[in-house]
C-alpha cells in the first residue's frame, strides 16, 4: 500500500512545483516581492556584517545629522542619525531582522495553531465544531488592531507579548479557512477509501486531508506575515510594541515623531523600509494567490 | 427571508454574550487588583479598600458580577472611569460623533475615488491604466498609516503650510455642538471661516483613515467587474450596439457593485483599527484616541467599556449589511 502511493507520488510532485512555478513567474510583481524579500532576508541575517555602525552607538557630535547627500551631512552617516546620535542607516539594518522574526514568529503561532484548531473543528463537526467556531466569531468581532492593543494592555508592553497578542488576533482566520477546507475535503472518495483502509483519525487529518487544505492556508500566510509586521509596527509606534532602544521600525517612528517637522530623515526612513517589505510580501502573496488558487486559474 | 434574519440573529446573541464577557474578563484579567491599580501610587487605607470592592463589586462571584455587568449594559450602564469619575457610556457617546464623522468622510472619500479606478482598470484590463491603478492600490493597501499620516503632515503642514496637524477646528470659533458632527454644527452656526476650518482639520485624517479602504474599494470593484463584463447578458447588451458607457456603466456596474458595498461594509472593523492611529496621530478627539489614553492612564473601565461598545458596533454593521446581502441576493439565504 505505502509502496504503491510512493511510486505514485514520486514522479508528481516535482511536476506541481513546475507548474506552480510557471504561474508564479509570470507575475512580474510577484517575482519583484520575491526578490526584494530576499534581499531583506539577506540584511536581515548579515545585520551585524553590513551595518557601518552599532544600532545603539549615540554619536553625541552628530545629533540629526541630515543624509550625507544633502548640506550639512557627512559619507560616515549615509541616511542621516536621529535625535541621539545613532546611525539611521544601521538601524534600519538591524530593525529587518526585528520584523522578520516577528513576521515568522507570529505567521508560525497563528497558522500552527490556527490549522489544528480548524482541523479539530472540520474532523468532530456537532458541538465541538460549533463551540470553537462560535469562539472564532467571538474574537472577529473585535477589530484586530484594537484587541492587540488591549491584550498588550493586560500583558504588559513588550514585542514578545505584541507578537502574541498579533497571534492571537490572527489565529481565527486560519480555523476558519481550514475548517472550510477539510469540510470540503472529507465526502470525497480518496478520503473515505483512507478511512476504509484503516487510517487513524490522526493520519486522516494531517496526513491524508490536510496536505489538500494548504493552498489557501499559504495564501493566508503570507497576508498575515505582512499584516504582522504592520500591526506590531503600529503597536510599537503606540508605545506599546518593542521598547526603546530596540531599533524596531515603528518604535523608531515612535521615537521620531517629535522631530517631524525639524528632521524628515528620522521619519521618512524607518516609514519607506516598513512600506518596501510590506509590499514586497503583499506582492508575493498575490502572486501565490494567482498560482495556487484553482479558481483563477486559466485553464 | 424571516427564517434568515432569525438565523442570523441567532449567531448575533450568543457573539454578542461572548463579547460582552471578553470585556467583562479584561479587568478581571489585569494583573494586579483593580483597585490597587486605580489607586496608583498613593495607596489606600483597608476600610477605604474594602468599601471600594464592594462599591465596583470585585467582592462578589465572578458570575454574579457578570450578570450585574451584562444587565448593566442593557441599561446603557458600563460602570465609572476611574479617572475621570464620570460614567464610561456618556463619555463614550460624547466622542463617538467625532469619529463617526471622521469615518464617514474616509468610507466617501474611499468610495468616490475607489469605484471609478476600479471600473477603469477592469475596462482596460492588461494595459497601463489598470497596471498603474493597481500597482498604486497594492501600495496603498500595504501602507502603515500612522508613517503616511506623518509623510502628510510634512508635506502639506509643513512645507506648504494649507493644513493644521491638529484637532478638529481652529481655537479661535466657539458655538454649541448640538450634532457632535464639527462640519454640520460650523456651518450651522453661520460663522464666517468656521466651516472651511472645520474641512482644513478634516481632509488630513480623511485621506490617511481612507487610504487602506481606498485600495480596497478599488480591488474588490475592478474584480467584480472583470467578473460581470464575462457575463453572457453584457455580450447582448454589447451586441446590441449600446455604448460602453451604458454597458459599463448601467449593465456592469449595477450587478459589481452588490460584492463592493458588502466590502464597504464589512470594512468597519478596519476602520475602527484605522481610527486608533488616525486620532492619535492628529489628535482628533475620537473614541480611538480615547482608548489609547486610557491604556496609558490606566483607566480600565473606559477601555472596556470602549472595546465593548466598538466591538457591537462593528457586530451590528456587519449584520445590517448580511441581511442587506441576503435581500437583495437570495443565494446567500439558502445557506
Amino acid at each position: 500500500m505505502s509502496h504503491t502511493g510512493n511510486t505514485v507520488s514520486v514522479p508528481v510532485r516535482p511536476g506541481r512545483f513546475a507548474e506552480f512555478w510557471s504561474y508564479f513567474s509570470e507575475n512580474r510583481g510577484a517575482i519583484a516581492g520575491l526578490v526584494i524579500f530576499i534581499v531583506f532576508i539577506i540584511i536581515a541575517i548579515l545585520a551585524d556584517v553590513v551595518a557601518p555602525h552599532s544600532p545603539t552607538q549615540q554619536y553625541r557630535e552628530a545629533l540629526l545629522q541630515p543624509p550625507m547627500w544633502q548640506e550639512g551631512g557627512a559619507g560616515q552617516f549615509i541616511l542621516g542619525t536621529d535625535a541621539v546620535g545613532r546611525d539611521l542607516f544601521s538601524r534600519l539594518i538591524h530593525g529587518a531582522r526585528y520584523s522578520f522574526f516577528i513576521g515568522i514568529i507570529v505567521v508560525v503561532i497563528s497558522a500552527g495553531s490556527g490549522v489544528i484548531i480548524g482541523l479539530i473543528a472540520g474532523f468532530a463537526r456537532g458541538w465541538v465544531d460549533t463551540l470553537i467556531m462560535r469562539l472564532m466569531d467571538i474574537l472577529l468581532a473585535f477589530p484586530s488592531l484594537l484587541l492587540a492593543l488591549v491584550m498588550v494592555a493586560i500583558l504588559g508592553p513588550s514585542l514578545t507579548n505584541a507578537m502574541i497578542a498579533i497571534a492571537i488576533v490572527l489565529q481565527p482566520h486560519y480555523v476558519r479557512l481550514t475548517r472550510a477546507a477539510v469540510l470540503q475535503e472529507l465526502p470525497k472518495d480518496y478520503v473515505t477509501s483512507a478511512r476504509v483502509a484503516g487510517a487513524s483519525r490522526l493520519r486522516l487529518m494531517f496526513v491524508t486531508v490536510l496536505p489538500n487544505c494548504l493552498a489557501p492556508i499559504i495564501v493566508q500566510a503570507a497576508l498575515s506575515f505582512s499584516t504582522a509586521i504592520l500591526d506590531a509596527a503600529a503597536l510599537g509606534f503606540l508605545g506599546l510594541g518593542a521598547q526603546p532602544p530596540t531599533p524596531e521600525w515603528g518604535t523608531m517612528l515612535a521615537d521620531s515623531r517629535e522631530f517631524v517637522l525639524r528632521a524628515w530623515w528620522v521619519v521618512t526612513f524607518p516609514g519607506i523600509a516598513i512600506l518596501v517589505n510590506v509590499l514586497a510580501i503583499n506582492l508575493m502573496g498575490d502572486g501565490l494567490r494567482d498560482a495556487l488558487d484553482p479558481k483563477l486559474k486559466r485553464s | 427571508m424571516l427564517a434568515f434574519i432569525l438565523r442570523r440573529l441567532g449567531t448575533f446573541i450568543p457573539t454578542f454574550i461572548g463579547v460582552s464577557f471578553v470585556s467583562f474578563l479584561f479587568i478581571r484579567l489585569l494583573p494586579g487588583d483593580p483597585i490597587l491599580l486605580m489607586a496608583g501610587e498613593r495607596g489606600m487605607s483597608d476600610e477605604r479598600y474594602a468599601q471600594l470592592m464592594s462599591q465596583f463589586g470585585f467582592d462578589r462571584p465572578l458570575l454574579t458580577q457578570y450578570r450585574d455587568y451584562l444587565s448593566g449594559i442593557v441599561r446603557g450602564d458600563l460602570g465609572i472611569s476611574f479617572k475621570t469619575k464620570q460614567p464610561v457610556w456618556d463619555e463614550f457617546f460624547a466622542l463617538f460623533p467625532a469619529t463617526l464623522e471622521l469615518s464617514l468622510c474616509a468610507i466617501v472619500f474611499a468610495v468616490v475615488l475607489g469605484i471609478p479606478a476600479g471600473i477603469v482598470a477592469a475596462v482596460k484590463r492588461g494595459k497601463w491604466p489598470d497596471q498603474a491603478l493597481m500597482s498604486t492600490a497594492l501600495v496603498g493597501f500595504s501602507m502603515p498609516i500612522f508613517w503616511w499620516a506623518l509623510l502628510l503632515i510634512i508635506l502639506f503642514s509643513g512645507v506648504l503650510g494649507w493644513t493644521p496637524v491638529s484637532g478638529r477646528i481652529s481655537l479661535m470659533y466657539f458655538f454649541p455642538t448640538d450634532t457632535g458632527f464639527m462640519l454640520i454644527d460650523s456651518f450651522r452656526s453661520g460663522q464666517p471661516g468656521a466651516f472651511a476650518s472645520a474641512v482644513q482639520h478634516l481632509i488630513l485624517p480623511t485621506v490617511v483613515l481612507g487610504t487602506i479602504p481606498l485600495a480596497v474599494v478599488a480591488r474588490q470593484t475592478r474584480s467584480a467587474m472583470l467578473e460581470v463584463l464575462s457575463e453572457d447578458y453584457v455580450r447582448t447588451a454589447k451586441a446590441k450596439g449600446l455604448g460602453p458607457w451604458r454597458v459599463n456603466g448601467l449593465h456592469a456596474l449595477r450587478n459589481a457593485l452588490i460584492p463592493v458595498v458588502t466590502v464597504i461594509g464589512l470594512s468597519v472593523g478596519t476602520l475602527m483599527a484605522g481610527a486608533i492611529l488616525t486620532e492619535t496621530i492628529f489628535s482628533w478627539p475620537g473614541v480611538g484616541k480615547w482608548m489609547v489614553e486610557g491604556i496609558n492612564s490606566r483607566d480600565y473601565t473606559a477601555v472596556q467599556g470602549g472595546l465593548l461598545m466598538i466591538a457591537v458596533i462593528v457586530m451590528v454593521v456587519n449584520l445590517v449589511v448580511d441581511v442587506l446581502y441576503g435581500l437583495i441576493n437570495p443565494k446567500i439565504r439558502q445557506r
